[in-house]
């Protein structure tokens, strides 16, 4: 009986207990659902572990949650893509500075039919014009994600406001990229996504990209190191590696390697330091 | 008619193959879920059975908090966990947000009050039967509480059962406080998540499918020594 | 001699209990010495066991009161109750009787012995590791008897301790009874069985609809019972 008591504690103390050893080992990093999803991480991160010995834990939101989850400081690094937010987080002092890192862009994806005849539109402000007046459905986001933000930014320079058709054809799902394609794919509607989660999606059903290459399309990320000011607990050397590695040309070219079907997904651009000019 | 097939097919190959990723995915579910059914009910258990034996004032809004916070939803649960565990938050200083005790907390909230609830259920009857004799042994209320908590093992096996189960298929709370980290926090019911917003509807399938498994196994190994035990006891 | 820690006499004193708006007591008055069995006999329904569960302190008096010549935890701590159906815990025969050993403060070896010799007592000890539940009616009584002995109670309640046993069972029970009188327990127990009563009361007491009729030395209540109402149950002619 009395061993019995002690081995059934014994058991419970094992099950209870979680290695926390190498914790200063690793580095927290909030980034956005298109680079998790798109499998750039699974890609990237080993070849930097496998480099500086730190592992990488990725947590996958929006970009404003992620932004939020760093100004908590419940990450060391935050990684997303809207320029407008990434500048703000940094003028508040949470993180900084910024780097851009890479790019890839948006597309307008839809039904095969097409309803509101966008195919082969390069202009995607005439794209979206035509989708609003034929009153087809369209999946937004709706989740204050950097995608998110580039969808409201396209309509508010179409000069429309869709929120008028809130709930008929406009709908927000208040979700990450991946359930939005889900979303289009089962109601037939349109949607814009970031192309990497859109080449990594496999439920597309006869969802095909209507529109893409117009300039506004551009999608940029970019980096910063969360504040060892304001809060001194995060791993401020773990974080400034995984960004110095991210920018340096080893990092840029693990990111250019990551292709899917021979398609590369992302960009970089991060600014690269002037080779020394013989002068 | 295909997506399914194709799942049960990917199902088969999951557990066949013995993916070691699948499989430390597997661990892990285990393992956040037992430990939280453990700790809920070191705390859920004594509370049910001090609920079945005790007759106090506000008793009965005790018992309707409890039925109420059964149906505490998941990511409401996962978001007061979150701000608690947050570095910002009361409880930052322990650095417990993201990681694996984090989701044992989370689901040990959600599951505590189902532990209560059903045990109060299943001890009362009990309780019934024994208020004379054990009051005539001189034991009151408190000290009857480890007495039907032991008499009552076998129906609370089946409350545990419960609470693994509403544990183990949580997916809400454990994906706000544990973040889905790859290799690190995510757990069955997340990758299943992560997987359908994928479009993998195959694999998040096949998953689920691996997922029932495992809870039906439990279930099974659980239930046969219940029979085993109860039909020695009588 | 009275030994200087006894609880008896037992003095009960205008003990009146109500429940559901139904008088079920109508304030009973009498007393109860150390010695042979005080058997309470009656009818169905007479209200023998909510008496019995009334002195064992159980339920609260409606009215009247109850007193033992002790304080009231030392009274409580000397006597113990065997219920008429047994309330046997889900464990094994000899855990049974050392549960309320262990909730008496007896140390563990004290509980083991002490197990073991109730158990030989009611012919159990065999058993002592099967689980209780599994026992036959007989042998489950026998486990409460034992269960309640172990206690070694200056006063043990019995009620209606062969009201479902088949006459073997019942014989082995009382036998067991007998013997605990013998030891020096004082037993106070109900029937409706006369025949049950002519075998072990030392005292009668005749409860009919919430009245003691009659209370009596056995062999003189059996020979000759005062109360109308007696002598007709004693010929089987009373019912309730
Ligand atoms: N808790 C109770 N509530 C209402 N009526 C009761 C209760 N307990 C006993 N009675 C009633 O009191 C009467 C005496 O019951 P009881 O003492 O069990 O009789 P018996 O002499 O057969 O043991 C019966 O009419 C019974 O129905
Ligand atoms: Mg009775």
């Amino acid at each position: 009986m009395v061993t019995l008591r002690r081995s059934l504690l014994a058991a419970i103390l094992a099950l209870a207990a979680f290695p926390t050893s190498a914790q200063e080992r690793a580095i927290t990093v909030a980034s956005t659902t298109s680079t998790e999803q798109s499998g750039l991480f699974g890609h990237i991160l080993p070849l930097f572990t496998e480099a500086a010995g730190i592992r990488v834990r990725v947590v996958a939101l929006g970009t404003g949650q992620a932004l939020d989850v760093g100004r908590r400081g419940d990450a060391d690094v935050v990684f997303v893509h809207d320029r407008a937010a990434e500048e703000r987080f940094v003028a508040e002092g949470f993180g900084g500075p910024r780097h851009p890192v890479m790019y890839n862009d948006f597309v307008l994806v839809g039904p095969a039919a097409d309803p509101a005849r966008i195919a082969g539109a390069r202009d995607v402000a005439e794209a979206l014009r035509r989708v609003a007046s034929a009153r087809a459905g369209f999946i937004s986001r709706g989740d204050r994600s950097g995608t998110h933000a580039a969808e409201l930014r396209l309509w508010r320079e179409v000069g429309l406001d869709p929120v008028q058709g809130r709930g008929q054809w406009y709908r927000e799902i208040g979700q990450s990229m991946g359930p939005a394609l889900n979303a289009a794919a089962a109601q037939g509607a349109y949607v814009l996504a970031d192309r990497g989660t859109w080449l990594s999606f496999r439920n597309r059903q006869d969802l095909r990209v209507l529109a893409e290459g117009d300039e506004r399309l551009f999608n940029q990320y970019g980096v910063m190191v969360v504040s060892a000011a304001r809060h001194p607990h995060v791993n401020a050397e773990g974080a400034r590696r995984f960004v110095e590695w991210l920018v340096s040309p080893v990092g840029q070219a693990a990111i250019a390697s990551y292709r899917i079907n021979g398609e590369q997904l992302f960009f970089p651009n991060a600014p690269q330091p002037e080779p020394a000019r013989p002068s | 008619m295909g997506d399914l097939h194709a799942a049960i097919t990917a199902a088969l190959g999951l557990i066949l193959a013995v993916d070691p990723a699948v499989m430390a995915i597997v661990g892990l579910s285990l393992r956040v879920s037992l430990s939280a059914v453990l700790i809920a009910a070191l705390v859920g258990l004594p509370l049910g059975a001090l609920l079945a034996v005790t007759r106090f004032p506000g008793r009965q809004s005790a018992i309707v908090a409890l039925n109420a916070l059964m149906g505490l939803p998941p990511v409401v649960a996962g978001l007061l966990i979150y701000l608690l565990l947050s570095r910002s938050g009361p409880l930052g200083p322990l650095g417990l947000l993201f990681t694996p005790t984090a989701m044992v907390i989370a689901q040990a909230v959600l599951i505590a009050p189902i532990l209560a609830a059903l045990t109060r259920e299943a001890l009362s009857g009990l309780w019934e039967e024994y208020a004379e004799q054990l009051r005539s042994f001189g034991a009151g209320p408190l000290r009857a509480v480890p007495t039907l908590l032991w008499d009552g093992r076998f129906a609370l096996l089946t409350v545990l059962l419960a609470g693994f189960g509403r544990a183990s298929a949580e997916v809400g709370a454990v994906m706000i406080v544990g973040g889905n980290i790859e290799g690190f926090t995510r757990v069955m019911t997340t990758a299943i998540a992560l997987e359908t917003s994928k479009g993998d509807l195959p694999l998040a399938l096949a998953l689920g499918l691996v997922l029932m498994a495992i809870v039906v196994a439990v279930n099974a190994l659980a239930q046969a020594l219940r029979g085993a035990a109860s039909r020695w006891a009588g | 001699m009275r030994a200087p820690d006894t609880i008896l006499p037992l003095l009960v004193e205008a003990l009146r209990f109500a429940a559901g708006g139904v008088e079920i007591l109508h304030g009973v008055s009498f007393s109860i010495e150390a010695g042979q069995p005080t058997v309470v006999i009656g009818p169905n329904g007479a209200g023998k066991s909510v008496l019995l569960r009334l002195l064992h302190g159980l339920l609260p008096p409606g009215g009247g009161a109850v007193r033992w010549a002790a304080a009231p935890d030392r009274a409580a701590a000397r006597q113990a109750m065997v219920f008429q159906r047994p309330v046997l815990l889900r464990r094994s025969v000899a855990a049974n009787v050392a549960y309320p050993l262990a909730l008496a403060g007896i140390a563990p070896r004290e509980r083991a012995r002490r197990a073991e010799e109730a158990l030989d007592l009611v012919g159990l000890a065999a058993l002592a590791e099967r689980p209780a539940r599994r026992l036959s009616g007989g042998e489950q009584q026998r486990l409460a008897l034992a269960r309640a002995a172990a206690l070694r109670p200056e006063v043990l309640f019995l009620d209606e301790p062969c009201a479902s046993l088949d006459p073997s069972a019942t014989r082995t029970v009382e036998e067991i009874v007998a013997a605990l009188a013998r030891r020096g327990t004082k037993i106070v127990m109900t029937t409706h069985d006369i025949g049950q009563a002519r075998r072990l009361a030392g005292e009668v007491i005749f409860l009919h609809r919430g009245r003691v009729l009659e209370h009596a030395p056995a062999p003189r209540f059996f020979a000759a019972p005062e109360a109308p109402e007696a002598a007709a149950f004693l010929q089987g002619d009373l019912v309730w």
